[in-house]
């Protein structure tokens, strides 16, 4: 199978693999200790795990995004804060 | 031997669904991230250039003139549509034979695709021979949609909200329609005024096909494509060149995939984003 078409590149390979595995994560996470029913978080929304997982990865494009608008590159400070906010949104939210 | 309480086959029965939109949308999506971080020279050669059209894109004055575009219209549009679709669903009749004349005559324009609908305001539009161009302008107001960005600006708002409020008409009625008489009862025995039974009754009742009706009219107009691009070609100048008709001049007119690839992933972040908020902030008083 020619895949050439795809284009694929290590990074972007590894950023997919992340998802996966951030999902696998979710999956042994809720078997191991089930918890991912929805609850009433800072905001007032209902969130599971699995919403939360997506308000991490969703803001956390945006935070990137922003870095690079405003300081360019490197982008470690978008990613340290998109970590911080991942925590705080799985802690909190 | 344990016996299992759910039985997860069921599951296997998704799998055609799943294989289907890992070819329609995953793989799709997947390529256009491995493009929004190269440079392309045709013939499948790529070579690495990280994030800079990204960067590039952030910075743009094109870019950010065509989503303001975007904005702008997608605003005006729901402005007209959901109320004036909610209006004509309130104003149709609810028993009788004219029913199923108003829901045909409602589906008419659903029905016509894209691109005929961009050919016939094209040409009912052009100002020498088109009925409403030549209307309006024996009427003596300066019309052309050819030449002048306000012009366009006009016909293009006025194909959509042709081409659309049906659809918000149609979900408005079947949400009436879902409302019991009891409720209608209620109201004349409380002798609550016409008004009143609007918004107390039928408003919050068809609160969930509204929050429908918005998200699709959003996301479709967001994405629209086809019928500014027959009626207008993004013109005069760029003044109709909304965020997709861009994206397509940049990665077909230009052939420049990488930096298509970042606009892509940038303007589907925006969609995402806008849908989830919407649909969070609706939903959020129904969950409790």
């Amino acid at each position: 199978m020619d895949l050439s078409w795809m284009a694929w590149t290590w990074p972007t390979a590894g950023f997919f693999i992340f998802i996966l595995l951030a999902l696998m994560t979710m999956m042994v996470w809720e078997r191991l200790s089930p918890g991912g029913n929805p609850r009433n978080g800072i905001l007032g929304l209902n969130t599971t795990r699995g919403d939360r997982l997506f308000i991490t990865l969703l803001g956390s494009a945006f935070i990137h995004l922003a870095w690079l608008g405003i300081f360019s590159t490197p982008l470690w400070g978008g990613l340290a804060i998109s970590i911080l906010y991942g925590v705080a949104v799985f802690r909190w939210v | 031997m344990t016996v299992k309480l759910t039985n997860q086959k069921a599951w296997f029965l998704v799998a055609p669904v799943v294989v289907l939109v890992a070819f329609n949308a995953v793989i799709p999506l997947m390529t256009v991230v491995n493009y929004s971080v190269q440079e392309s020279f045709g013939n499948n050669i790529f070579f690495w250039e990280g994030v800079k059209w990204f960067e590039e894109v952030l910075h743009s004055e094109r870019f950010a003139a065509s989503l303001m575009r975007q904005i702008f219209f997608t605003s005006v549009i729901l402005l007209i549509e959901i109320p004036f679709g909610v209006a004509i669903a309130l104003s149709m009749p609810r028993k009788g034979p004219w029913v199923s004349v108003c829901l045909v005559l409602m589906a008419l324009p659903l029905l016509i695709p894209w691109n005929v609908v961009g050919a016939m305001w094209n040409i009912f539009s052009l100002p020498d021979i088109g009925l409403l161009g030549k209307a309006l302008n024996s009427l003596g107001i300066g019309y052309d949609y050819t030449q002048e960005p306000i012009s366009a600006w006009f016909t293009v708002i006025l194909m959509d909200v042709w081409h659309w409020t049906s659809l918000v008409v149609l979900l408005a009625f079947a949400g009436l329609s879902s409302i019991p008489e009891a409720y209608y009862h209620a109201a004349k025995i409380d002798g609550a005024s016409p008004w009143a039974i609007v918004r107390y009754i039928e408003l919050p009742k068809m609160k969930r096909v509204l929050i429908i009706a918005f998200l699709l009219r959003f996301m479709d107009s967001f994405m629209i494509y086809t019928e500014p691009f027959v009626l207008t070609g993004g013109g005069p100048g760029n003044a109709t060149t909304f965020l997709s008709i861009d994206l397509v001049k940049v990665a077909l007119g230009q052939f420049d995939l990488g930096p298509a690839g970042a606009i892509s992933l940038i303007y589907f972040l925006i969609i995402l984003l806008t849908c989830w908020l919407f649909y969070t902030l609706t939903m959020k008083d129904e969950a409790q």
